[in-house]
């Protein structure tokens, strides 16, 4: 009998490792350029992409069924729900002052 | 090839199937661990949405050097996790056992740079509360206090994730996983690699923010 699961050769694991150093490197380097508002948007696009990477390979839901892609997308589309109602308040307090204020 | 005793549940129909919801119910359980940590990370955006001056401030006392280095360990030890997965996948039972104990070896030294930061934060003043640091920024307690609860839980994660680890060892080293029957190694390393993931986010949250200005 097969095992179950997809196997991913040390080789290729050995390069998504070098990849996410790289990128650590990368991000510890661009944190010291002024980019003025894109400095966290550069940071965090890096660490998505590092996330990503380690979810896809690490975590093997590049190789699981359409079932372990949901559960593991649930997740992070509600979290996207948790950052986007508090942040649509938080915002944009104070943007448009009721006139008679 | 199963081994001496594969530990089919008897409501599964087959190994694959059983695997495959040991794996689902996994991902269903960091989904809450997502959420978990997301409510950290919101309180975060908020609070640096509103002082943004006194974080970038506070966040230049973190060791960027320490922090960097402790990305790499990490990440390592999910080098190292995954490798352990592979030996299982492949039955290599000593590789298995020499992985799992390099993962928990790179995992300690995590743990062990973190303390070593936490006792400079500690002598430095910068633990919110009635003896923190005169010379701050005033909202700088709150971008502490976010920084030891959000490492002080990604730390508590892989305390419990070392233990975890450490029975895995004494279970491969004793023959109990096979290439049909890994998934206690296999939804661990899953846990292993979602707390990596926790601090992949914290590290440019906490370490970074301040270093341009």
């Amino acid at each position: 009998m097969s095992a179950p699961g997809h196997v991913i050769s040390p080789r290729f694991y050995l390069l998504i490792f070098g990849s996410l150093l790289g990128l650590t490197l990368l991000t510890t380097a661009i944190a010291y350029l002024d980019l003025g508002p894109f400095n966290p948007v550069v940071a965090l696009t890096i660490a998505c992409v590092k996330a990503v990477l380690v979810v896809l390979f690490f975590m093997h839901v590049k190789y699981g069924s359409r079932l372990i892609w949901v559960a593991a997308a649930s997740g992070f589309f509600w979290l996207n729900i948790l950052f986007v109602e508090t942040l649509m308040d938080y915002l944009t307090r104070g943007l448009l002052a009721p006139a008679d204020w | 090839m199963a081994g001496d005793a594969y530990p089919l549940k008897h409501h599964f129909d087959d190994p694959a199937q059983q695997t495959h919801a040991a794996t689902l119910g996994m991902w269903a359980f960091l989904a809450t661990e997502v959420l978990f940590f997301g409510g950290l990370f919101t309180a975060y955006a908020v609070y640096r949405s509103s002082y943004p001056g006194a974080f970038a401030e506070a966040s230049r006392h973190l060791d960027v050097t320490l922090g960097t280095i402790n990305t790499g360990v990490l990440i390592g030890s999910s080098l190292t996790m995954a490798l352990a997965v592979w030996a299982a996948q492949t039955g290599r039972r000593r590789d298995q056992v020499l992985y799992l104990v390099l993962t928990i070896l790179l995992g300690s030294v995590f743990l062990g740079i973190k303390v070593v930061e936490y006792g400079h934060k500690f002598h430095e003043h910068l633990v919110p509360g009635p003896h923190f640091s005169g010379s701050e920024p005033a909202h700088a307690q709150i971008f502490f206090s976010l920084y030891f609860v959000m490492t002080g839980m990604h730390a508590l994660h892989m305390v419990i994730g070392i233990v975890l680890l450490a029975i895995l060892a004494v279970r491969a080293g004793r023959g109990r996983f096979s290439p049909v029957y890994y998934s206690p190694v296999e939804v661990t390393g899953l846990y292993w690699h979602f707390v990596d993931i926790v601090w992949i986010f914290l590290f440019p949250m906490l370490y970074l923010i301040g270093l341009h200005a």
